[in-house]
């Protein structure tokens, strides 16, 4: 039986592993190839490397780091971050990622993913969406009676700034229908409160695709990576603070969900 | 000379992780990556990788004039196929509206069934993404060391179903058993990336480093 992936983000800032509560407040947390390594020794079943390097300029630094990490390291790697064109695919793939994340220029012009898809193959591509709750707009009495809506996301790009009016739902079906091998969901409201997942919309965007869900944005706790796998059906959790901050191991974290019962790689 | 591994470069897929992955644990080997038949039929043993769709593998390798190499070299060199590299060994796969492949194992590829609920009410996702175990329903030189039942890294919406029973090495489950290793006389072939999957990959592929069949 498949297990269920642990996944650790690491974020990346010219050739460097950074931590920081939203792109604020950024220390540098170390060398990506010993962190990678530390990772890969307490038992990760993928790395996820996200460029948060803003200047163009400092990408063949990119380049250099993925290679370097691909050489020393033998699991899977995703890298995201800037991905625009077939050629940064071509080239982030020949420099050792095994898939790449695409997530604005998705949005911007979804053929891009179908081209990727279509030229290295599907298994390559994951789609990050970036997803915001709606809030309904109230009566203005709340009546007892009032029917409960049913919750809605939106999908936000350029690093969660920018709203584009999309359905998180159907977004997510188009993206699959367009060649997406894997979904990156993060919540834009969860990421970075350690409040834990957004559960309803990864069980919403899991019921609707076909492909592997990665749950992202909000762990605090074990507990959280356990209901993010369990009620939120994703395939595969993501978590960055937990770890880096040496709150829990990567072998701590599937120690403990492999006794609640899920199908862990131990 | 030193023995030599070729690795076939067909221009799909990521050979970098494959080649760094070969050359650690064959140090007594020299890994050539290459798209020239020449070059590679002068290599000790072959490797097939591949990733992407069936039909612009068998196009390029045709392209190459790699197709008639690989059939060639099957006949004594250790040959061994990865992912999609295992697939275009069969006979036929349905992939791309179905496409004639290199018949080097009798049999076809399919595609798993989409998604639907198991008994836990969890959805088998295609593409089969992640970490599996393998069953060893055969012994065979290339599972020295390597534990039955030990995890590898997969990813493919299609598998191989061989003719042959006896090809088969050992099986991933994923809804139902599928071939996940196969075999015959000098070919062997993973569905799994060994060199995606730590040090159990590895093991297997210095096996294969050392295979004289």
């Amino acid at each position: 039986m498949l297990a269920k992936r642990i996944i650790p983000c690491l974020d990346i800032d010219r050739g460097r592993v950074v931590k920081g509560i939203k792109f604020e407040d950024v220390q540098d947390a170390g060398d990506p190839v010993e962190v990678a390594r530390k990772y890969d020794q307490q038992g990760a079943d993928e790395l996820v490397f996200l460029d948060i390097t803003a200047s163009h300029e400092a990408r063949p630094i990119l380049f250099q780091t993925v290679e370097k990490v691909a050489r020393e390291i033998y699991i899977p790697l995703t890298v995201g971050g800037g991905v625009r064109t077939c050629a940064d695919v071509r080239c982030l793939l020949s420099a050792g990622a095994d898939k790449v994340s695409i997530n604005t220029a998705a949005v911007e012009n979804p053929g891009f993913v179908t081209e990727a898809g279509g030229r290295y193959g599907v298994q390559c591509i994951v789609v990050a969406i970036d997803a915001k709750r709606v809030v309904p707009k109230k009566p203005p009495l709340a009546r007892k009676s009032a029917r409960v809506e049913p919750p809605r996301w939106e999908i936000f790009t350029h690093g969660g700034r920018k709203a584009t009016g999309l359905d998180a739902i159907e977004w997510a079906v188009k993206m699959v229908e367009h060649g997406a091998g894997e979904l990156l969901v993060t919540s834009m409201d969860r990421d970075g409160t350690k409040a834990g997942y957004d559960v309803e919309l990864l069980d919403a965007i899991s019921a609707a695709v076909s492909v592997p869900v990665i749950a992202s944005g909000g762990v605090g706790t074990l507990e959280h990576l356990h209901a993010g796998l369990v009620a939120g059906h994703a395939d595969a959790v993501l978590a960055a603070s937990i770890f880096h901050h040496g709150t829990y191991s990567v072998g701590e974290a599937k120690h403990y969900l492999a006794d609640k019962g899920v199908q862990i790689r131990l | 000379m030193a023995a030599s591994i070729g690795v076939i470069d067909y221009g799909m897929g990521n050979l970098h992780s494959l080649g760094k992955a070969l050359e650690r644990v064959s140090s007594a080997s020299r890994v050539v990556i290459s798209y020239d038949p020449e070059e590679l039929m002068a290599c000790d043993r072959l490797v097939l990788p591949g990733v992407g769709g069936v039909r612009e593998c068998m196009n390029e390798l045709r392209r190459l004039e790699l197709n008639q190499m690989v059939v060639e070299a099957a006949r004594d060199k250790p040959m061994l196929g990865i992912c999609l590299g295992m697939q275009v060994m069969l006979e036929w796969s349905d992939e791309n509206g179905g496409v004639p492949a290199l018949g080097l194992f009798p049999g076809k590829v399919v595609r798993f069934p989409d998604p639907s609920p198991d008994a836990h009410g969890d959805r088998l996702k295609v593409p089969h993404m992640g970490w599996n175990r393998v069953v060893q329903t055969r012994a065979h030189l290339l599972w020295d060391g390597v534990p039955d039942d030990a995890w590898f890294y997969f990813v493919h919406s299609y598998h191989a179903a061989p003719a042959n029973p006896e090809h088969v090495l050992g099986t991933a489950d994923y809804g139902h058993a599928f071939a996940a290793a196969i075999a015959r006389d000098n070919i062997a072939a993973f569905q799994f990336h060994p060199e995606k999957s730590q040090n159990t990959g590895m093991t297997l592929l210095g096996n294969f480093a050392q295979w004289s069949p």
